[in-house]
């Protein structure tokens, strides 16, 4: 592989993000598969690099799911996301940063239908003036979150109190990066580095001491895909997706997967588990499974924050093993208090995956 | 170690490996009967075939099929063949049809022996 | 007579009209910007449908150039006027021509095949084009992936940056799938044990004798044709690559090694062909290249009065084809200074 080639094509795809005063639109699922991500978005902007970031507590979802899964219709997509325009007009802001992939690319989509059929927005507009009284501002920018963290990267490291490095072995970590399939095949201008090679994730990875490994079915899709997995009956599909994925990667033995979309993360995370049950299969060392993040997550933990805080233990492959690796230190005992250390239950511990060395 | 059941099982792939897959069978039977590699896909062969009317079996597929490697529902074709010779009159490349269908047989049963 | 002709471009098309004008008793300057007379001839190795040695053509070119014809190299036309039927052209040199009529003969690039992102060209250390392949195949070196061992598999791409609007080009290149079929060939010459594919989208052997060489390269050599075009390629561990294409006579989707992917790359408008279409204010059509006047019964003939076309700067062709046009330019020359306005004709 030819780094200078990779280089030239990433300058062709860079793209404009805003500096400052973002308005900050949530995922509808990520809560409840990675509730700490979003969390530590906020921290960070917040906290480590003062940037003002604003969320409104009457957004709602951006209907991404229910659109690809052709349960809502594209107009109604239109209203819903005209309607969290008008809120941030209401609120003052011009830079609308989702959390979401999938509403990155409903975004996007509508943006574009906007700008070359004009008289799609202005029946939009209609829509909503009609149904809410509202009116509303296009955004001055838009920017997925992790184009944000790719921007302040290098500020991240500068305050970064772990590496992605193996602390035995002085090796950078070898990470996986999983781009949501809406980030770019869709509008390959809009993302960061394009559709074919996106360096979104590998700019971070890169910034905060990892090697990147590009492996052949780097660009196929994580098995989510929305209308496979809402079926029980389809959902052999959406698991043979991922383990496309993961046999592909396998022989470059990854230390971690990090993704920047919300569905990815839960489907490469959850199915490592179902293929170990099923099939009595895993894809790292000991009957262990490869650990996977989201770049939030990551970010957070070269941050050094707190892995409980952050909601390391929702997952189902576990993330001790890399933080051990990383040097992270961390209190086992905590893994499963919530909120004023209220205690969350315990996982059912898996037949085939390796728990040992887990404190459950 | 038991498989747990999730309510549904993993898809096959239906991407064709070519690594994977048996490719030594192409070969062989192109020892035997060199013109196979002559075939140029046309279905000349197919559309006038009597046993291809009524079973699955397609000339042109199995041609394509053995040099993919793609051995395994081979025999179920080929075996509904009645060796008439109708294809070869037709065939644009001069493919030596029938003893094409020949040899895929000899080779398919070589291959069941253990 | 004692009229001028200025010939633009020192390839295939440039020296053959300019030995025609010449013999025909014109007196002819022929600009070539490089410092050798001869263009994309000068790469390539062997030839098409008959494999003999481009140098051969290359050597019958050059007898054409006599000493009555002024060669002037390492130069190119900077600006142009035209005065009273006159074309004053100023050159890199600084030097003035002025001339009666002007030739275009600028020909063509080949397309930059990293725009094919998902190949991977100029990212992946073991995908090459067909003009780099040629390249192998004359410095007489052993053929070696970049990891050293010798390829067992090669496949050659169809099509690429030919035939496709995502890059702006629908044209069909004509000829390279013909050299695809040549150039595995040569790969199996030299490399008996690899096993060579093409894939294409459709098989363009139009050239008398190119069918003939199809079935050689299936009959003699082994060469397998898979219908499908690549839609991705991916870098292995061990720096081959993983093609993703689909089988389309089977209807699936296929997978399969590559230690070396060879990519046929198409023809675009030179950037010489580009510039003189601005200096000379020519039509340019659909598919950039110069407009010819009418495609029947004017193909030499440009958008402006005095100067005409040959090769490949009007569409994409063989050296045969390149040939005969140089020839046909120089006949449509000599009407038009002969004041024999052939399109005038009735019916
Ligand atoms: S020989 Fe077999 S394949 Fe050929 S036409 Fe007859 S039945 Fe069909
Ligand atoms: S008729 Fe001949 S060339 Fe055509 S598909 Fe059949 S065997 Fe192949
Ligand atoms: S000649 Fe063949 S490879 Fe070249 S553009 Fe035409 S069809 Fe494609």
């Amino acid at each position: 592989m030819k780094e200078e080639g990779k280089k030239k094509l990433w300058q062709e795809y860079q793209k404009e993000i805003a500096d400052d005063r973002y308005f900050y639109v949530r995922s509808c699922v990520r809560q409840s598969f990675f509730p700490g991500a979003e969390q530590a978005f906020l921290k960070i902007m917040r906290e480590e690099l003062g940037k003002d970031v604003f969320e409104h507590a009457c957004h709602t979802t951006c209907t991404g799911i229910a659109y690809h899964a052709d349960v809502v219709p594209f107009d109604t997509t239109m209203t819903v996301v005209a309607r969290q325009f008008s809120l941030m007009t209401e609120s003052g802001y011009q830079n609308l940063v989702p959390s979401c992939i999938t509403s990155f690319g409903v975004y996007t989509e509508i943006l574009e239908t906007w700008k070359h059929f004009p008289e799609v927005e202005a029946k939009v507009r209609e829509f909503l003036f009609k149904a809410t009284g509202r009116t509303f501002e296009i955004p001055k920018n838009l920017a997925h979150a992790s184009d944000v963290i790719y921007k302040f990267r290098d500020s991240i490291a500068s305050r970064a109190k772990y590496k992605l490095v193996n602390q035995q072995t002085g090796e950078p970590l070898r990470v996986v990066e999983h781009i949501g399939c809406h980030y770019a095949k869709m509008f390959p201008h809009k993302g960061i580095g394009g559709a074919e090679f996106p360096h979104v994730l590998i700019g971070m990875v890169e910034s905060w001491g990892g090697e990147v490994i590009d492996y052949p079915e780097r660009r196929h899709c994580c098995g989510f895909g929305f209308r496979q997995y809402l079926v029980q009956a389809n959902r052999g599909y959406s698991v043979a997706c991922s383990k496309k994925k993961f046999e592909s990667m396998e022989p470059y033995m990854p230390d971690l997967i990090v993704t920047n979309c919300p569905g990815c993360p839960m489907f490469l995370d959850r199915w490592q588990y179902v293929i170990a049950e099923m099939e009595n299969h895993t894809y790292g060392a000991d009957k262990q499974g490869i650990p996977v993040l989201t770049f939030e997550e990551m970010a957070a933990m070269v941050l050094g924050y707190d892995p409980w805080e952050i909601g390391l233990q929702v997952h189902q492959i576990p993330v001790e093993p890399l933080m051990i690796k990383m040097g992270i230190p961390f209190d086992p005992g905590k893994k499963y208090l919530g909120k004023n250390s209220k205690d969350m239950g315990r996982p059912e511990i898996p037949d085939y995956l390796n728990y040992s060395g887990m404190k459950i | 170690m038991s498989a747990k059941n999730f309510g549904f099982s993993i898809h096959k792939d239906r991407q064709i490996d070519y690594d994977k897959n048996y490719r030594e069978f192409y070969y062989r039977v192109k020892a035997v009967e060199p013109s196979i590699s002559l075939c140029i896909s046309c279905g000349n062969c197919t559309a006038t075939c009597s046993a291809g009317n009524f079973t699955s079996m397609n000339l042109r597929n199995v041609i394509l099929l053995a040099a993919r490697g793609e051995v395994n529902n081979l025999g179920d074709n080929v075996s509904a063949c009645l060796l008439c010779g109708k294809c070869q009159l037709g065939c644009p490349r001069g493919v030596n049809t029938r003893n094409v269908v020949i040899a895929i047989r000899k080779e398919l049963k070589i291959r069941r022996k253990p | 007579m004692g009229k001028d002709v200025l010939i633009i471009g020192g390839g295939i098309a440039g020296m053959e009209a300019s030995a025609y004008l010449s013999a025909m008793g014109y007196q002819v300057t022929l600009v070539e910007k490089a410092n050798e007379l001869g263009g994309h001839l000068l790469r390539w190795e062997r030839l098409f449908p008959t494999q003999r040695h481009g140098k051969e053509v290359l050597s019958f070119l050059h007898c054409g150039i006599d000493g009555k014809i002024r060669v002037i190299k390492n130069a190119e036309p900077v600006a142009a006027v035209t005065r009273d039927d006159l074309h004053i052209v100023t050159l890199s040199t600084g030097e003035v021509i002025t001339a009666n009529a002007v030739l275009i003969t600028t020909g063509y690039k080949t397309f930059d095949a990293s725009r094919k992102e998902e190949y991977g060209y100029g990212i992946y250390n073991n995908v090459v084009t067909s003009a780099d392949l040629e390249e192998m195949f004359s410095s007489g070196k052993e053929m070696l992936t970049s990891s050293g061992i010798v390829p067992r598999r090669v496949g050659f791409i169809h099509c690429v940056g030919s035939r496709d609007e995502k890059v702006g080009n629908i044209y069909c290149s004509k000829v390279c799938c013909v050299t695809a079929v040549k150039q595995a060939i040569e790969l199996k010459e030299r490399l008996p044990y690899a096993e060579a594919f093409c894939f294409y989208m459709d098989l363009r052997m139009y050239g008398m004798h190119f069918e003939e060489l199809y079935k050689e390269a299936q009959e003699k050599h082994g060469v397998q044709f898979i219908r499908g075009r690549l839609s991705e390629a991916a870098e292995n561990q061990d720096h081959s690559l993983l093609i993703k294409v689909e089988d389309t006579l089977t209807g699936r989707p296929l997978k399969m090694k590559m230690d070396l992917l060879v990519l046929m790359v198409g023809f675009e408008p030179s950037d010489g062909t580009q510039k003189m279409a601005e200096l000379f204010h020519l039509e340019t059509g659909s598919t950039r290249f110069l407009k010819m006047a009418d495609e029947h019964t004017s193909t030499n003939v440009s958008s402006v009065q005095g100067v005409f076309l040959a090769g490949t700067c009007s569409a994409p062709r063989t050296i045969t084809s390149t040939i005969t046009d140089a020839r046909a330019a120089a006949a449509k020359i000599t009407s038009y200074l002969s004041q024999y306005s052939i399109e005038q004709r009735e019916n």
